[in-house]
C-alpha cells in the first residue's frame, strides 16, 4: 500500500465502522421486529388462556433470546468505535450528538435490559399480568432505543438546534427540542421501525411456513403465520409510502444524495426516474450506454410533483464548493445508485410476498400453498437485505461528509491510532464476526426447526425455562 | 457545585454502580470453573446472576455515554488513546455476553465447556482491563497540547495500573463468592463460603495496596493533596477489613455489604484523587484533561441533568424491585433443565 498513513487509517477504520455496524444490523431489526410480535403472542395467550399461544410464545421467545444477545453484545462495539476510531469526530459533536447517545443508555437500555431479564427468569414469580407487562416493557424499551439513536444519527444526516462560534468550531447545543423534533429523525425513526416490523413478521412468516409445510403442528403455526400476515401487509405498504415521503425530506436537506441516487449529472425539471442503468457513474462518463426510465417519476419521488426541479451532482457540487471550499463533495454514485435500488427493488418484492400471503388466506387455500410456504421461507432473507442496502444508501452517500456540511469524514479519524492498530481490530473483529455469524445461524436454524415445547406448567409464560446451562 | 463537577461526580456513580453490581457477575463466572463441579452446580450459579447481569452491564454503557455527552474530549482520547487494550475488552465483554444465552443452547460436549470459560475469562480480564484503564487515567498517560493522546498502548501499563486491575479483580472474585453463598445452597454454597474466607484476607491486602497506592500516585502525579480522598481511602481499608471477619464468623449478609462497600470506596478514592483532572498527562502536566477543559458546554450538561434527575431514580426503583423479585435462596435444579421448554 502506498497510501499516506492518515489515509490508510481513515480507510480502515470506515470498513470496520460499515461492516462491524451492518453485522450489528442482522440482530438489531430482528430484535426491534420481533420483540412486539411475540409480546402479541403473549397477549393473546393471556386474553385467550389457549396454551396454542403459550407454546408459540415460548418458541419464538427463544429465538428472540439468541438474538438478542447477540445484538446487545455487539452493540457494545459501536458505542466504543466513536471515541476509539473517530475521536475527533467525538470531541467535535459530543455537544449535540452525547445527549441522544447517553439518553439511549438511561432511558432505553436499562429498561429492555431489566425488563428482559424479569420476563426470561420471572414466569414462576411474577403473576401473568405483570409478566406480560415485562414483556411489553422490553419491547418500549428496543424502540426507544433505536429512536435515540436515530435522533443521534439523524443528526450527523441534518443537524440542528446547534450554534457555532466559527465556521469550523465545534457545535454547540442550543436546543435540545429542536434536535428531537428534527424532521429527519422522525422520518428515520418510521422507517426504520416499519423496516424492523417488516423483518420481525417475515421472520415468523417464513419459520411457520417451514412448520406448515413440513405438517409439524401445522394448525398451531397457522396462527403465528396469520399474527405475521397481519403486521406484514401493512408494514411493507406503509413502508413503501413513508419510504418515498422520506425522500422529499433527503432531497430538501442533502440534493446530493438525492442526485447521486440517480445518478443525475445536471440540473432537470421533470425529471425521469432510471429503474436500471449500465454506465453513468462518473463526471467522463454522465451518460448511461443503456438504461430503462419512467419518465416525471423522479421529481414526482423527490418534490411530490412530476414536474418538480431536481439538482443534478455538477450543480450541486458546484454550490457546495462555493460554501465549503475546493474540492470534490460526490459519494460514490455507483454505490448510492444502487444501493438504494436494491432497497427499494426487495422491499416491493417484500409488499409482493406479503399480499399474496394475504390473498391465498383470503381464498382459503394458504395452507395447502406450498410454494408460497417455500417461497416465504426464502423471504425471511429478503427484508434483512432490504435494511443493509438502506443504510448503505445513508450512510454512503453523505460522503464526504460524516455530520452533513460540519465536518468531514476523513477529518473525523483518531490521530493517535496506527494503520497497525485498526488492522489488528479489524482482523479480530472479522473474525469474531465471522464465527458468531455462523453460529448464530446455526442455532437459530436449529431452534427453529423444533417442536413446539409442551405446556406442562400452565400459568407461566417465559421463553427458556429458568434453569441455564453450561 | 458546577454542571462539570455534577457530571464528574455522575461518572464516578456509574463506574461505581458498574463495578459494584457486574463485579459479583465477574466473580461468580470466574468461579464456574473453580466451585462449579457439575453442571447442575453450574446451572445453579449461573442462576443467580442469569436475570441481572444484562441490566448490570448497562452501567457500563451508561458511563461511556455520560462521559461521552458530559466530556466528550474526556472520552474521545482515552478511548483512542486505550484501542489496543479495549479491543481486547471488547472481545471478552462480547464472547461473556453471548455466553449467558448460547451456553446451553447446544448438548455438544465441546460447546458447554468453551462458553463457560468464555464467561469465566470475560469474568477475570473485563475487570482487570478496565481496572488498568481507569487508574492509567490518574498516574498519567501521554497528552500532546490538542488534548490528543500521543503515547503507545503500553504507557497503560505501569506498576500502579497492574496493582489497581489486579485489586479490582480480587475483590470482584470475594465479592462474587459471598454473592453465591448467600443465593445458592447444597455444595455450591459451602464451597463458595469456604473460598470467600480464604481468599478474602489476600483480596483485602490487594484492596489495601491499591487505595494507599492511589493516595501516593496522586500525590506524585497529580498534585492532588491527601484531603479529601483520604476519607473514602480510609472507609475502604476499612470495608476490606471487615470482608474478612465477616466471612470469618459466617455473616453472609454483612460480608457482602462489606465487600460492595470495598469495591465502591476503593473506585471512589480513585475518582476523589483524580479531581479536577479527569486524565493526568504524563508527558506534560499542563496538557491534562480537566473537568472544566474537557466538558460540554452549559446547556448540554443542563439538559442532561434534567434527563439524568428524572431517570435515574425510576432505574434504581425497577432495578431494586428486581433484586427484590430474585431474593428467595436457590436450590439446586431436582431434574436436568429441558431445552427451550
Amino acid at each position: 500500500m502506498h497510501l499516506p498513513l492518515a489515509a490508510s487509517v481513515v480507510e480502515l477504520s470506515r470498513w470496520q465502522f460499515a461492516l462491524t455496524t451492518l453485522f450489528h444490523f442482522i440482530f438489531v431489526p430482528l430484535t426491534l421486529g420481533l420483540a412486539p410480535l411475540v409480546a402479541i403472542l403473549q397477549t393473546a395467550w393471556y386474553r385467550t388462556r389457549d396454551d396454542r399461544w403459550l407454546q408459540l410464545t415460548r418458541f419464538f421467545g427463544t429465538l428472540f433470546v439468541i438474538n438478542f444477545a447477540i445484538g446487545a453484545a455487539t452493540g457494545l462495539v459501536q458505542e466504543f468505535q466513536f471515541g476509539m476510531n473517530w475521536s475527533e469526530f467525538s470531541k467535535f459533536v459530543g455537544n449535540v450528538f452525547g445527549a441522544p447517545l447517553a439518553m439511549e443508555g438511561l432511558a432505553a437500555f436499562f429498561l429492555e435490559s431489566t425488563f428482559i431479564g424479569l420476563w426470561l427468569f420471572g414466569r414462576d414469580r411474577l403473576s401473568p399480568r405483570v409478566h406480560l407487562m415485562t414483556v411489553w416493557l422490553v419491547v418500549a424499551g428496543t424502540w426507544l432505543s433505536s429512536s435515540f439513536i436515530l435522533v443521534a444519527n439523524s443528526w450527523m444526516q441534518h443537524p440542528v438546534g446547534y450554534s457555532q462560534s466559527g465556521p469550523s468550531a465545534r457545535p454547540v447545543m442550543t436546543s435540545f427540542t429542536e434536535v428531537l423534533g428534527n424532521d429527519w429523525a422522525w422520518w428515520a425513526i418510521g422507517h426504520t421501525l416499519l423496516a424492523a416490523l417488516m423483518v420481525g413478521s417475515f421472520f415468523m412468516l417464513g419459520v411457520a411456513a417451514w412448520h406448515i409445510v413440513k405438517d409439524r403442528q401445522a394448525q398451531i403455526f397457522r396462527l403465528a403465520a396469520k399474527v405475521a400476515l397481519i403486521v406484514a401487509v401493512p408494514a411493507t405498504f406503509l413502508n413503501l409510502a413513508v419510504g418515498s415521503e422520506f425522500g422529499v425530506t433527503i432531497d430538501n436537506h442533502q440534493p446530493m444524495k438525492i442526485a447521486a441516487a440517480e445518478a443525475l449529472w445536471n440540473t432537470q425539471k421533470s425529471a425521469s426516474f432510471s429503474l436500471f442503468q449500465i454506465g453513468g457513474f462518473t463526471a467522463d462518463d454522465p451518460d448511461p450506454s443503456f438504461s430503462i426510465e419512467i419518465p416525471g417519476l423522479l421529481s414526482f419521488l423527490a418534490t411530490n410533483s412530476f414536474k418538480g426541479t431536481v439538482q443534478g451532482l455538477n450543480q450541486v457540487n458546484a454550490s457546495e464548493q462555493q460554501a465549503y471550499g475546493p474540492g470534490s463533495y460526490l459519494p460514490d454514485v455507483r454505490l448510492t445508485y444502487w444501493s438504494i435500488r436494491v432497497m427499494a427493488y426487495l422491499g416491493t418484492i417484500s409488499m409482493l410476498i406479503a399480499l399474496a400471503g394475504w390473498w391465498l388466506w383470503r381464498r382459503g387455500t394458504y395452507m395447502t400453498s406450498r410454494r408460497f410456504q417455500w417461497i416465504a421461507v426464502g423471504g425471511i432473507a429478503l427484508p434483512f437485505l432490504s435494511g443493509f442496502a438502506g443504510w448503505i444508501f445513508t450512510e454512503a452517500g453523505r460522503q464526504p461528509w460524516v455530520v452533513q456540511g460540519l465536518l468531514k469524514t476523513a477529518d473525523a479519524v483518531s490521530p493517535s491510532i496506527t494503520a497497525g492498530q485498526v488492522i489488528m481490530s479489524l482482523t479480530v473483529f472479522l473474525s469474531l464476526y465471522a464465527a458468531l455469524g455462523v453460529l448464530d445461524f446455526i442455532l437459530m436454524r436449529r431452534y427453529a426447526r423444533l417442536d413446539l415445547p409442551e405446556i406442562e406448567d400452565a400459568g407461566s409464560t417465559s421463553a427458556t425455562p429458568p434453569a441455564v446451562a453450561f | 457545585m458546577s454542571l462539570p463537577d455534577l457530571w464528574f461526580g455522575l461518572v464516578a456513580f456509574f463506574w461505581i454502580g458498574y463495578f459494584v453490581l457486574e463485579g459479583f457477575d465477574f466473580g461468580v463466572g470466574m468461579l464456574l470453573p473453580l466451585i462449579g463441579r457439575s453442571e447442575d452446580d453450574r446451572s445453579q450459579m449461573l442462576e443467580t446472576i442469569g436475570p441481572v447481569w444484562d441490566a448490570n452491564e448497562v452501567w457500563l454503557i451508561v458511563a461511556g455515554g455520560a462521559t461521552f455527552a458530559a466530556f466528550p474530549v474526556w472520552y474521545a482520547t482515552l478511548f483512542s488513546g486505550a484501542y489496543v487494550w479495549l479491543v481486547l475488552a471488547l472481545l471478552a465483554l462480547i464472547l461473556r455476553a453471548i455466553s449467558f444465552e448460547w451456553g446451553g443452547k447446544s448438548d455438544h460436549r465441546h460447546w458447554g465447556r468453551f462458553w463457560m470459560w468464555a464467561n469465566a475469562a470475560g469474568g477475570l480480564l473485563i475487570p482487570l482491563l478496565f481496572g488498568v484503564a481507569l487508574s492509567a487515567l490518574l498516574k498519567g498517560v501521554p497528552i500532546n497540547d490538542q488534548q490528543d493522546f500521543s503515547g503507545s498502548p503500553m504507557d497503560f501499563l505501569s506498576w500502579y495500573s497492574l496493582l489497581a486491575g489486579v485489586a479490582v479483580v480480587g475483590i470482584c472474585l470475594v465479592h462474587g463468592a459471598v454473592f453465591l453463598s448467600i443465593r445458592t445452597s447444597g455444595e455450591v454454597r459451602e464451597r463458595a463460603t469456604v473460598l470467600a474466607r480464604r481468599v478474602a484476607p489476600v483480596s483485602a491486602l490487594l484492596a489495601i495496596a491499591f487505595v494507599v497506592a492511589t493516595l501516593a500516585v496522586a500525590h506524585d502525579t497529580n498534585q492532588a493533596s491527601l484531603f479529601p480522598a483520604v476519607v473514602p481511602a480510609a472507609l475502604a481499608v476499612i470495608a476490606a477489613v471487615d470482608v474478612v471477619v465477616f466471612t470469618r464468623i459466617g455473616r453472609q449478609g454483612w460480608a457482602f455489604v462489606a465487600t460492595a462497600a470495598t469495591m465502591g470506596l476503593a473506585i471512589l478514592t480513585l475518582f476523589f484523587s483524580l479531581y479536577p483532572r479527569v486524565m493526568v498527562s504524563s508527558s506534560t502536566f499542563a496538557n491534562s484533561l480537566t473537568v472544566d477543559n474537557a466538558s460540554s458546554a452549559h446547556y448540554t450538561l443542563h439538559v442532561m441533568t434534567v434527563a439524568a434527575a428524572v431517570l435515574t431514580p425510576v432505574v434504581l426503583g425497577y432495578q431494586i424491585w428486581t433484586y427484590w423479585v430474585f431474593r428467595k435462596r436457590l436450590t439446586a435444579p431436582p431434574v436436568p433443565a429441558t431445552p427451550a421448554g
